[in-house]
């Protein structure tokens, strides 16, 4: 009979569990995406379409878009697993529940925000942005949707029990998101005016790895006080 | 030294005193059963030996050690089978195993082929769990709880949805963890049949 496994390779188990129940379920995970092209979309229609002015909208744009469309995505996170037993099971493994739900967290982010990063260039550049300034509106959204998930994996977590939890979970992201959207907004405007956007960047980096060390541990004792 | 004990246990639930210093003790071979009207208890008291709920009073000790100072040691030890299977409804059942199962130890696809075809659904490995029916899925679970390869189990109606020859199954499955050596906390309205009396029965009031 073999040892247990080392905390990384048993994270690695489940994040390929995460993928593989996503890849069987591609809608949940791409419905989020499209939320975020269709609102980015809606604004030079429901604005007068002069390019200088949606330059100037561009960074709030996309930053609230990618917040409400990564709050669209969160009920996804945790309630499947609360449902059918298997926050249960990671409970009572032996493993550190904070650890493994981090994990759960990074296939979350791979899933609903990356792809968010990954479409930005093209959103920004309908809204007006030169190419010069895309470099640093994909980092200020990479670093910021990873923040984002992991705000939000606490916010998921605590609604767990609840039957209908999306306004309350909106109700408990959003002011946590805060710094992360004006930090997000303001190195997305530097980037588009070209000026240096260091600065933002690295507060962004910072929230980043706050919530990275943070947020699990919140998540998991919310999760064990729903689980009680 | 008892391998698992408990002392003195109070546990509330809302307004309900549900445990009211209740104590057990189990050692290796041994096996209890806690049976007892709808309500009053047992799921809850199970939970809590499994560290799930926190307790008001008392003590949960594990190899003489109380099992609050080492929770993960204590956890590693234990296979907990619960209402809910805690499988995937998207997965087939062989990758249920592997990914639930899989989380603890190495395992490889002959193990887990042989704890299915052991708990009489082999041929169904490669089937998504939405599309067995509730006494199939309770004999993955089954199956999961043989792969964790621990000593003990703490089981909360195993035998749900399982016709007779399911509750043979899981009376001989029993019986082989017990002679290895294991523990079980059985709560069940059933009579467990187990040929070696070793059964002690906790009924809960």
């Amino acid at each position: 009979m073999s040892g247990p496994l080392s905390a990384g390779r048993a994270a690695l188990q489940l994040i390929r569990r995460d993928l593989h129940l996503a890849l069987r379920r591609p809608g949940e995970w791409l419905q989020p995406l499209g939320f975020f092209v269709i609102v980015t979309a809606l604004f030079p229609l429901a604005l007068d379409a002069d390019l200088s002015r949606l330059r100037d909208m561009a960074p709030g744009v996309i930053w609230v878009g990618a917040l409400l469309s990564s709050l669209l995505a969160l009920e996804l996170l945790f309630r499947e697993d609360g449902q059918d037993g298997s926050l249960e099971q990671l409970a009572v493994s032996g493993l550190s529940l904070a650890w493994l739900l981090l994990a759960k967290t990074c296939v979350h982010w791979l899933l609903t925000g990356l792809p968010l990063v990954l479409v930005a260039p093209m959103l920004a550049t309908a809204l007006g942005a030169p190419a010069a300034a895309l470099p640093g509106v994909l980092a200020a959204l990479l670093l910021g949707s990873i923040a984002l998930s992991l705000i939000g994996a606490i916010g998921a977590a605590l609604t767990l029990g609840l039957r209908r939890g999306g306004t309350l979970l909106a109700l408990i992201v959003l002011p946590l998101a805060v710094p992360v959207l004006v930090f997000g907004a303001q190195a997305t405007a530097r980037a588009i005016a070209l000026e240096p956007l260091a600065g933002p960047l690295y507060l962004l980096g910072a929230l980043a790895v706050l919530a990275a060390t943070l947020a699990p541990l919140a998540a998991a004792g919310a999760v064990r006080i729903s689980l009680e | 030294m008892m391998l698992l004990s408990a002392d003195n246990l109070h546990l509330w639930r809302g307004e309900q005193h549900v445990l009211r210093g209740l104590s057990l003790r189990l050692d290796a071979g041994e096996c209890l059963q806690v049976t007892g009207a709808n309500g009053v208890g047992k799921s809850s008291l199970l939970r809590a030996l499994c560290g799930l709920l926190p307790l008001e009073e008392g003590r949960i000790s594990w190899r003489g050690q109380d099992m609050r100072r080492d929770r993960p040691a204590y956890h590693r030890e234990l296979a907990y089978l619960g209402h809910a299977t805690g499988l995937k409804a998207d997965l087939s059942a062989a990758e249920n195993l592997r990914f639930s199962a899989g989380l603890r130890r190495a395992l490889s696809a002959a193990q887990i082929g042989a704890a299915l075809e052991r708990v009489g659904v082999g041929a169904l490995h490669a089937r998504l769990v939405r599309q067995l029916s509730a006494g199939q899925q309770r004999r993955i679970a089954l199956a999961r709880v043989l792969l964790c390869d621990c000593a003990l189990w703490i089981l909360d109606e195993p035998t749900a949805n399982l016709d007779g020859r399911g509750q043979g199954l899981f009376a001989e499955l029993l019986q082989e963890h017990l002679q290895a050596g294991g523990l079980a906390l059985v709560a069940t309205h059933q009579p467990l049949n187990l040929q070696d009396p070793r059964v002690n029965v906790l009924e809960l009031a």
